[in-house]
């Protein structure tokens, strides 16, 4: 009889058969175990484990693609990106960009932001909690020292800019409605900006003009709220201060710091 | 004071609303810490909530304590939701779940060799340390007939205890599905297991596997308990007295009202048991 395999050196062994392709020869090893009916269990557990979770943390992507294409797609990135974390709610932080590459050659550009827009929902979800400022203590400011004011983004807000298409749009009328047209016929195709916020309990979202993304990204940089405000204009000419700042308040998307 | 924890169900998002409402007497909730290690947001404050109403069972699946070391930084983060929820019961699994840093979400079997009791017992060391307090090792499902064990299974639960203090989570479900895969008997098993030792026992339900049929069961909590678990669970607590159990439902899983009444059957085994045993002691 053979010896058994040292502790680690059989999980090693373990482990790669349970990653590799399904048809890869294995060596014998004691017991011949990745030969008997039962390995199989293992290795759909933790393959169904890994895309289940990117599937749940994914939903409009999914939607988009369809479950098929979808599932192939996610084995795909399981190969290249196994999780390195116990907490499968957060694995996929490197499918945007695994999907934007694999995108690049199909007629998909905007796949990679949407997944970027289902990521920062997950970010959202699960971020820090934070007391947002309120339009009232804002208000209560002279104008002076609301102008010299540095106020934070809210640790679980997240807003980009995304050039030449609709992504928001796209990504807000799946989120909210999974019956959606796929590709949202009539929809005009320019670029948008999206906020997503979780003040409390619930994640909320809104578009978010270019100068809204350049304010927001200023005060993360501890502009006060005079010098963002006009970095803000700079990009967007014409753009409605007022109106970005209550968007903002109401979002929750700011805090004292 | 500590509620007396009875039969209790794991912890399903959809539920929330019912299981915070339920004034069941003996009801309390067991929840996977790794979906709640989060700075922030709704999933810490569902637990605030719930654990003002009922006690919580934190049930771990990621520690890998059949692997290298757990990480620092992952105990420290399970302490910190230990500290904030005060759990009644923690526990984790005889199994690994990790391989140089890559997760592998399923509990993974191993050759209970010197080498693994020498490892696993410094790996449930070092968590009950940082912790400060005993965790419970669960029995997993076994599909796979190894060779090269030093030790039976129970043994080496048996020795784990006498080296660390830690205790046992029976899952009878899963030794009914082990039984039947590798070829022994379930109440063997469950008459060997040392009783003083047992602080939570999970009872589930099982499948046959989809491609082989009843030549392979599968550990799948999509179904409720099945009656050959129920017996042997009877048999069980006949013989070690009242413990808190936990219904566990992970796939299909019904309206709140109907795990309940599942449940149920689970809390009467344990009444009926207290009384006994009262009645013995008068």
């Amino acid at each position: 009889m053979m010896a058994a395999l040292p502790h680690d050196a059989f999980r090693q062994a373990f482990a790669q058969a349970l990653l590799g392709p399904a048809d890869d020869p294995m060596p014998l090893q004691p017991g011949n175990w990745a030969a008997q009916p039962g390995f199989a269990v293992y290795r759909n557990t933790v393959a169904k484990a890994c895309i289940d979770a990117l599937a749940a943390n994914f939903p409009v992507m999914q939607r988009l693609v369809g479950e098929a294409w979808f599932r192939g797609m996610a084995a795909a990135y399981l190969q290249a990106q196994p999780p390195r974390d116990g907490r499968l709610l957060l694995y996929g932080q490197g499918l945007p960009d695994f999907v934007t590459q694999w995108a690049k050659d199909r007629d998909v550009p905007y796949l990679g932001a949407v997944a970027q827009l289902d990521r920062w929902w997950t970010e959202a979800h699960a971020g820090a909690d934070a007391v947002p400022v309120s339009a009232a203590q804002l208000s209560a400011l002279p104008a002076e020292a609301l102008a010299a004011t540095c106020l934070q983004p809210h640790p679980a807000a997240r807003w980009a800019w995304f050039d030449a298409v609709p992504v928001y749009s796209l990504w807000r009328s799946h989120r909210e409605s999974p019956q959606a047209d796929p590709l949202l016929g009539g929809i005009t195709w320019q670029g948008e900006g999206a906020l997503l916020t979780r003040p409390g309990g619930t994640v909320l979202w809104a578009p978010l003009s270019r100068g809204g993304v350049c304010f927001l990204a200023a005060c993360n940089a501890g502009r006060c709220l005079s010098d963002a405000a006009a970095e803000a204009a700079l990009a967007e000419p014409g753009l409605d201060l007022a109106a970005l700042l209550a968007l903002c308040l109401s979002q929750g998307a700011l805090t004292k710091g | 004071m500590q509620k007396q924890l009875g039969a209790g169900l794991g912890l399903k998002p959809a539920h929330f609303e019912a299981a915070l409402e339920s004034k069941a007497p003996g009801l309390w909730f067991e929840l996977h810490p790794e979906n709640y290690l989060v700075d922030g947001g709704p999933r810490l404050a569902w637990l605030d909530a719930l654990r003002q109403a009922h006690p919580l069972s934190l049930h771990g699946v990621s520690l890998s304590l059949a692997g290298d070391a757990p990480p620092p930084s992952q105990v420290a983060a399970l302490k910190q939701l230990v500290d904030r929820v005060q759990p009644a019961l923690v526990s984790e699994h005889l199994a690994w779940s990790s391989w140089q840093g890559v997760y592998l979400p399923d509990l993974l079997p191993f050759p209970r060799t010197h080498e693994a009791l020498l490892r696993i017992s410094a790996n449930i060391d070092a968590v009950q340390s940082a912790l400060g307090r005993t965790i419970a090792i669960e029995n997993p499902s076994h599909y796979l007939h190894l060779t090269g064990h030093d030790w039976d299974e129970i043994d080496f639960l048996g020795e784990l205890v006498r080296r660390t203090g830690c205790g046992l989570l029976l899952d009878v479900n899963n030794v009914q599905v082990s039984a039947h895969n590798l070829g022994y008997c379930a109440r063997s098993y469950l008459d060997r297991v040392p009783a003083e030792a047992i602080q939570e026992i999970h009872l589930a339900g099982y499948s046959q596997d989809p491609l082989l049929g009843p030549a392979l069961w599968i550990d799948s909590h999509d179904t409720p308990v099945s009656p050959a678990v129920w017996q042997l669970y009877q048999r069980l607590i006949d013989r070690i007295g009242p413990r808190p159990t936990l219904i566990e439902r992970d796939g299909q899983v019904p309206e709140f009202e109907l795990l309940m009444a599942e449940r149920e059957q689970a809390q009467t085994i344990q009444l009926d048991a207290q009384c006994a045993g009262l009645a013995v002691a008068a």
